[in-house]
């Protein structure tokens, strides 16, 4: 699987984004050196790719994030060290856009660079099981709001439709249509189709660039 | 399956009260529930409904009794210190007896506090807030799916005493995200004859009202209101009973308080130790009579609280000294984990 440089991932809050990014960081790192991974969520303090800090400090990823993020500061402010995403062209950087058009208001900054560089992917994660993504109508709704946002426009798709604990192969697999309407109507490939990593024997025949999450801890 | 959505807990309240017939939200924003906000705000202009973010919660909760008076099923969310600040319009709809739906997605507390997950508010919830002689039902869900299901309820239950009824979630509760089936149980919302709507020329003026300046009128109010209450208490109580049949050790937790004492009570029971759960779903009416009966035959029972502990009390007073009564409990945005509560099952929480 190719990536460009800079990978840049949005979409819906909720549709999944930052758990990707913890999984792509992980996937580029066993095939590239140098790899980072910047949290630009400036939205939701609640789930934050912060969390998983640790394992990227193990894998040996850098990670860009703001340094108020769960301390006592409620500012929603970002590094400088971010400019190092556009700056430093020797690593490959995985970028985890906030939730919605608010979230990718903070990406207006970096897009001039990211935009200049142009060696970069900017995917839309879709969730068809999120209520106010449900059908391509609407997450193309959500696509508009996020490019006029963030200024860069989208060029790919992840399909990451999934009910929780409760996603078997069979709920992926009627999400298809839908995926592939949405890529129809915004002329845009389907890059991958992430799914829990047990589900991946089931489905690896039947869905094209299929690609297992491993997923994080909650609460049960 | 195919039916379910994948939804966090702040938009499952949003949508089950779309559902349920609700067209009208105010509200402020506020961390831990800004998602109610954020989902009324795309689909009620969508719907012919309002969304309104107001200049306050004060003005919130007053936007909410006005729509209340014209009969419309009406709801406002908010956190902790949000709804303090509600609680003056809170008891205003009592003392009117307007039904309406209030969400408090807690956060940890006093004062501004932190924006992690707190039931430090069941004082403020089910003892008053505001002020005067008042009750509100208060509701608990433990689920993204009870968060829906109990706010249809809640809308059913308002109109059908004219009082406001309080969904009490934590930060937990409105930020997972778990499947949910939104088939849910609505029924019409039943005619307001009291309503402000327009006399037509054909009855008398309805008048919706708190102020009531002859003590002897207004003392007749208050018992009217108490005997209400009390009729409620006989009929509205909610809770879940969990490995309780041979239960020595009885856990009284709620939200998601309730969840992890389940892992503790399943790792208990595997090492031979008999300890059960009741789970308060409503905490207004709480169920006084199921603990009390429990204390008959159990040696000890634990409260388990994301507070310094402030439902044990209600505990103590439905156990009338018949068993020890301790707490286990983590504050400020902290949640007790499976570990502390297995702790506290084995060798005793505080006294």
């Amino acid at each position: 699987m190719e990536f460009k440089r800079i990978t840049l991932l949005a979409g819906h809050y909720g549709s999944g984004k930052t758990n990707i990014s913890v999984n792509l960081a992980m996937y580029l790192k066993s095939t590239k050196d140098k790899v980072a991974v910047a949290d630009l969520d400036i939205v939701n303090p609640y789930f934050r790719t912060k969390d998983s800090i640790e394992d990227f400090e193990k894998a040996g990823i850098k990670f860009i994030g703001s340094e108020y993020a769960n301390s006592n500061l409620d500012i929603p402010a970002l590094p400088q060290e971010l400019y190092s995403i556009t700056d430093d062209t020797s690593y490959y950087a995985i970028m985890d856009i906030g939730g919605d058009d608010r979230g990718a208001l903070a990406l207006g900054r970096y897009a001039p660079a990211i935009l200049n560089e142009n060696n970069y992917d900017m995917l839309f994660v879709a969730n068809f099981f999120r209520p106010l993504t449900r059908d391509a109508d609407s997450a193309i709704e959500v696509m508009k709001e996020i490019e006029f946002a963030g200024g860069i426009p989208f060029t790919g798709i992840i399909n990451n439709s999934n009910l929780g604990d409760e996603t078997d192969a069979d709920a992926v697999l009627g999400t298809l249509d839908k995926a592939k309407e949405l890529s129809e109507k915004s002329g845009l490939p389907i890059k991958l189709t992430t799914v829990n990593r047990p589900l991946i024997p089931q489905l690896c025949d039947k869905i094209p660039n299929v690609f297992g999450l491993d997923l994080q801890n909650k609460i049960r | 399956m195919a039916d379910k959505v994948l939804m966090k807990g702040n938009e499952a309240i949003a949508e089950a009260a779309i559902l349920a017939g609700c067209r009208h939200y105010f509200g402020y924003p506020i961390t831990p529930q800004t998602e109610i906000a954020a989902y009324m705000a795309k689909r009620m202009p969508k719907i012919g409904g309002t969304f309104l973010q107001a200049e306050s919660e004060i003005a919130a909760i007053n936007m909410v009794y006005g729509a209340a008076s014209v009969g419309m099923r009406v709801m406002t969310s908010s956190s902790s210190p949000g709804v303090s600040l509600k609680s003056e319009g809170i008891s205003y709809m009592a003392g009117s007896d307007l039904p309406g739906l209030i969400v408090n997605v807690q956060r940890g507390g006093p004062g501004l506090g932190g924006i992690q997950p707190s039931q430090s508010d069941y004082f403020q919830a089910t003892k008053g807030g505001g002020h005067g002689d008042y009750h509100l039902i208060v509701i608990a869900p433990d689920s993204v799916q009870e968060m829906a299901d109990y706010t249809v309820k809640a809308f059913d239950l308002a109109d059908k005493y004219r009082m406001p009824v309080m969904i009490l979630a934590d930060g937990t509760m409105g930020q997972m995200m778990e499947p949910v089936s939104l088939d849910l149980d609505i029924k019409p919302a039943p005619e307001k004859p009291w309503a402000t709507t327009g006399t037509g020329c054909e009855r008398k003026h309805n008048i919706i009202n708190s102020l009531s300046l002859v003590p002897e009128e207004l003392e007749k109010l208050n018992f009217e209101r108490f005997e209400k209450y009390a009729y409620i208490q006989q009929n509205e109580v909610m809770y879940e009973e969990y490995m309780m049949e041979d239960a020595e050790t009885v856990i009284v937790a709620f939200g998601i308080a309730a969840r992890v004492s389940k892992n503790a009570i399943t790792a208990a029971r595997k090492e031979g130790i008999k300890v059960g759960l009741i789970r308060p779903i409503t905490l207004w009416p709480f169920p006084t009579e199921v603990i009390s009966k429990a204390a008959d035959k159990a040696k000890r029972f634990i409260s388990v609280e994301l507070s310094m502990g402030q439902m044990i009390e209600d505990v103590k007073l439905a156990v009338n000294g018949k068993a020890d009564v301790e707490l286990c409990n983590r504050a400020g945005g902290m949640i007790p984990s499976p570990e502390q509560v297995l702790e506290a099952i084995k060798n005793g929480g505080a006294k």
